[in-house]
């Protein structure tokens, strides 16, 4: 498991470039659904009025 | 026999282009990318788990770089991103401004923030890489200068976008630096061979057989397959949400349940 972790030495590059992949695809994803969900909720508000 | 005046009328004008049109009109296309958006979203999940499995267990170490060139696995495929993304986004962009279709700027205006993002982590994979392999985290490599050039045409039309007030007029634009830009693509592909400097050379995309070890091709190849899937997942995502913002004052919005 250590072997592993630690790439035979390249271990920091390997996995930096792997986590910086993860963060932005996966933030990409995440933007995707909010910007969404937000749009479609001040929409159905928008629809019963100013009653907020 | 004889057919309701209405009914006749009605249907007597469909011809292709109208055909064309409904099938990009907003409610169709709005939920075409709903139903699509969890199979591409799980195909992503799949192809993400048995390509990282492939490529981080079962792959072997490389006898020049050891494991150092298990980046691969993720900057290949991200740099393969970014030319395919840039050509939907031009295609896109045309259909736009040759046939008037609104969808057409939304998908562009979609590809071109998720092609930025690939063309960013294939730009930050690679100097991750090229520390370890070349001594140096950046170098004025022709790969590398093309590959950052096509950076800063999506950050170019995003600019651009961003700056004109009317969608119209922005989509227009913004297709025309697009379709300009595509003239970018084929150096980066070439630029390994025309200067043949610092970068290697094609490892897959060339003629002959791929020069690379099949347990290294096949976790490459699903990783390629992972990435465009993600890249459909977040397209149809912000292509609804494009419609929505353009459209927000049409029927079939108001009849959209606030659930999904």
């Amino acid at each position: 498991m250590r072997e592993f972790f630690a790439m035979g030495g390249y271990g920091a590059y390997v996995w930096s470039a792997y986590f910086l992949c993860v963060v932005v695809l996966g933030g990409t994803v995440a933007f995707s659904i909010t910007n969404l969900r937000t749009l479609l909720r001040t929409l159905s508000n928008s629809q019963q009025g100013p009653s907020d | 026999m004889s057919l309701p005046r209405s009914d006749q009328s009605g249907h007597s004008d469909i011809s292709l282009g109208t055909a064309f049109h409904r099938l990009g009109s907003p409610p169709s296309v709005y939920r075409l990318a709903t139903q699509l958006t969890p199979w591409f979203a799980w195909a992503a999940v799949a192809c993400f788990g048995i390509g990282l499995y492939g490529a981080l267990v079962v792959a072997p170490p490389d006898y020049q770089q050891g494991h150092a060139y298990r980046i691969i696995f993720v900057h290949v495929p991200a740099a393969w991103l970014s030319m395919a993304v840039y050509v939907v986004f031009a295609i896109a962009g045309a259909v736009g401004l040759i046939w008037h279709i609104k969808v057409g700027f939304i998908v562009a205006r979609t590809s071109a923030l998720i092609g930025a993002t690939y063309t960013f982590l294939a730009l930050a994979t690679g100097s991750i890489w090229g520390k370890p392999m070349w001594g140096a985290w950046w170098v004025w490599d022709a790969r590398l200068t093309s590959e950052l050039v096509l950076l800063l045409l999506y950050l170019g039309y995003l600019a651009l976008d961003s700056a004109i007030d009317d969608r119209r007029t922005a989509g227009r634009a913004g297709a025309v630096l697009a379709l300009v830009g595509l003239v970018n693509l084929p150096i980066i592909h070439y630029s390994v061979e025309w200067w043949n400097t610092l970068h290697q050379g094609a490892t897959v995309t060339k003629l002959g057989a791929p020069s690379i070890h099949i347990d290294m091709l096949v976790p490459l190849l699903i990783m390629g397959i992972a990435f465009k899937m993600h890249y459909l997942t977040v397209l149809m995502l912000g292509v609804r949400a494009g419609l929505l913002k353009q459209e927000k004052r049409a029927s079939w919005v108001k009849t959209l349940s606030p659930a999904r």
